[in-house]
């Protein structure tokens, strides 16, 4: 048993097939084969070295902004006359979410493997922005991909990349949106394997992927356990966390995986309902398959062909999900639900107008679902929600949803 | 046991000593019927074996040209059985040629896999491609494709190590697909020379056949390729050429570039550039 280090990483599942169970795996062109396991050796190797975690640790205080705090959200509270409230604040690490710890830890990872060009690809923008933030840092050439129609949604947080010297490429292909452009990082991983690190932004993917992401991630969970067993001397009750691939969420949940008394909640985004079949509610209506080289739960029509997907929040927007999410839901250690689009507007506005707070879109479908379930609680109960980023990329989106032109 | 149309036909070329040519269209596209004109056509006009695309929503081995032709055949719900129904009516036209189906797992995963097995046996494939399953996850369906006297061809790339091209070595059967370049599919200038160093590096294992596909556009390729393996395989020229025909030449102008990439014609050397 290796002693658990300051952020947190420690061995456990998946096992050495890279599989949670049946979830998970290396479902990839055989191209691509020998870079996973130069990674996930190179991984490995680092996960044990002094020196490789020193650096993160150095990094995630003096750069990320570690620790971030767990705010106990009164006001809010108050509001619900129920569960007492907090919000481990990931919005206000450098850059502005939670995607930091993780662009940090790979890129360091790809620089002690001697790889000088990163690629990333982006849903919302956030990976996106973290990837670049942090290739500027440590002088890595930095390429992200991102679907076309997300580049509209967010055109702020494109410009952000550009300024900090990333290239941001367009994707034209399929449903223009994270998978397409999770697709296209792959091709040109496939294409420049030798030269190139893909710094994958979420849990999902093939192994080591969705290990590696949530070790980085699980300094979350890691500081929120500790944070509030010191305001409250004891554990929370539930753990609400919103769930797109689902990186925020698992990093949030895994260090209270062994406290059973702890209820974790996974909330993914219901667009615009279940019914609607324009959502992206992949463990509360999908099925299990394999894509972007896992298997896991997807939003796939009756021939197994992928589903184009609809949120609210760019984030989100993903007709997959993390491999470890999926195996949680099987074995009845999470549970996943999810929040509708104007449901999350409500929960984003919310906690704007009562803790002066304006929450990315993703997490407030957490902060809904948060609410909604503390004011159906006895006042000693707490709930835990990780706030796992910042609004300024959604104000377009939130105005918009109010008929408001900016 | 059925026949293995694979083995016979790599017999065949290596008695008549000359380059094997494999061919690959995306079933469906650009609509059912032609696939059923095609596959004749390209065989008649020299293609020794033919690859059928399953279609697929997230392509993500294949370049734009196949992205293309699969997402075309997506939105005209070209499925997993009609896939497979095209095989059962193609086998009685051409029933000598193999037949080999192409494509992603999660079709596949959805349908069943033995379920899959079983009906391709009975309608006549002779072989699977899975491009995005590794050696380390094929088992489960390899082992019901061996069941049914189906070929699981495996695919090795300049990147797979030895331990993995052992590993393909003891288990494959049919042939071998050589990916001659770290890329997606699609037609380059030349052929990657590192194609050649994995040749050495596979033959050395194995008395199988070897194919080598990606990036082989034309007949100069085809021959190159060929000085060391069995066969060059071609998709993206030929769907290229497929995208760009109007419907009712399209038979005659896929054919054209086939004969000429099987050395039997110069005719149609302006249409593969």
């Amino acid at each position: 048993m290796v002693a658990e280090t300051p952020t947190g990483l420690r061995p456990g599942f998946p096992d050495e097939r890279g599989r949670f169970e049946e979830f998970g795996g290396q479902f990839v062109p055989e191209t691509l084969m020998a870079a996973l396991q130069e990674l996930e050796s190179a991984y490995l190797e680092a996960r044990e070295s002094q020196e490789f975690q020193d650096g993160l640790v150095h990094l995630l205080r003096t750069y990320a902004g570690r620790p971030t705090p767990l705010y106990f959200a009164e006001n809010l509270t108050r509001h619900c006359g129920g569960a007492k409230i907090y919000l481990k604040r990931e919005d206000l690490a450098h850059t502005g979410a939670h995607k930091i710890n993780n662009a940090l830890g790979q890129a360091l990872l790809a620089q002690h493997m001697g790889k000088k060009r990163i690629i990333a690809e982006t849903g919302a923008g956030q990976h996106g922005v973290a990837s670049a933030t942090v290739c500027a840092m440590l002088g890595l050439e930095c390429i992200v991909y991102m679907g076309a129609e997300d580049i509209q949604r967010q055109a702020l947080n494109v410009f952000r990349m550009r300024l900090l010297g990333s290239e941001v490429i367009p994707v034209e292909s399929g449903t223009r949106t994270l998978k397409d452009a999770i697709n296209e990082a792959i091709r040109d991983w496939v294409t420049n394997v030798e030269t190139t690190h893909y710094l994958i932004g979420s849990a999902v993917g093939p192994h080591p992927y969705p290990m590696l992401v949530r070790d980085f991630q699980r300094v979350i969970g890691v500081e929120a356990r500790q944070q509030i067993l010191e305001a409250e001397s004891r554990l929370p009750d539930y753990v609400v966390a919103c769930v797109g691939g689902g990186s925020n969420a698992i990093g949030t949940f895994h260090p209270f995986i062994g406290d059973t008394g702890v209820s974790l909640v996974g909330v993914e985004a219901g667009g615009e309902g279940l019914d609607s079949e324009r959502h992206s509610a992949t463990l509360t209506a999908g099925r299990p398959g394999v894509l972007h080289g896992a298997m896991t739960y997807l939003l796939q029509d009756d021939q197994g062909q992928i589903h184009e997907t609809h949120s609210i929040s760019a984030g989100l927007d993903y007709p997959g999900v993390g491999p470890e999410h999926s195996y949680l839901k099987d074995v009845g250690r999470a549970q996943y639900l999810e929040v509708t689009d104007s449901q999350a507007l409500e929960g984003f506005h919310l906690l704007c107008r009562t803790e002066g707070i304006i929450p990315a879109l993703e997490p407030s479908h957490a902060v809904f679902h948060a609410v909604r379930l503390a004011s159906q609680l006895s006042p000693d109960k707490t709930v835990l929600v990780c706030l796992s980023g910042r609004g300024d990329k959604d104000i377009d989106i939130v105005a918009g949803a109010g008929g408001i032109e900016l | 046991m059925s026949r293995d149309r694979i083995k016979e036909t790599f017999d065949a070329i290596a008695q008549q000593g000359r380059p094997g040519l494999i061919v690959f269209i995306t079933a469906g596209h650009p609509d059912r019927e032609a696939t059923l004109e095609l596959v004749p056509a390209l065989v008649e006009a020299g293609a020794d074996a033919v690859e059928i695309g399953i279609p697929f929503s997230d392509p993500l081995a294949e370049g734009p040209v196949i992205q293309e032709s699969s997402f075309l055949a997506v939105q005209q719900q070209v499925s997993l059985q009609e896939c497979l129904g095209m095989v059962a009516q193609l086998r009685d036209i051409v029933p000598d040629t193999p037949l080999i189906l192409m494509g992603y797992y999660n079709p596949i995963y959805n349908y069943g896999l033995s379920r899959f097995a079983h009906e391709a046996q009975q309608a006549g494939v002779d072989a699977l491609i899975p491009v995005d399953l590794p050696h380390a996850e094929v088992r489960p369906l390899a082992r019901e494709c061996a069941d049914h006297s189906v070929h699981i061809i495996y695919l090795l790339a300049p990147t797979s190590t030895d331990e993995s091209i052992e590993a393909v070595c003891t288990d494959a059967g049919g042939f071998i697909y050589l990916v001659s370049l770290t890329g997606v599919t699609g037609a380059r200038e030349q052929v990657s020379e590192r194609g050649f160093d994995l040749l050495d590096r596979v033959r050395a294992h194995t008395d199988l056949p070897l194919a080598v596909g990606f990036g082989i556009s034309n007949r100069q390729h085809v021959e190159r390729v060929c000085e060391q393996a069995e066969a060059a395989i071609v998709g993206s020229a030929l769907v290229r050429v497929m995208l760009e025909s109007p419907r009712d030449e399209l038979v005659e102008r896929a054919s054209r570039l086939v004969s000429e990439l099987a050395g039997k014609s110069i005719a149609a050397v302006g249409e593969s550039a």
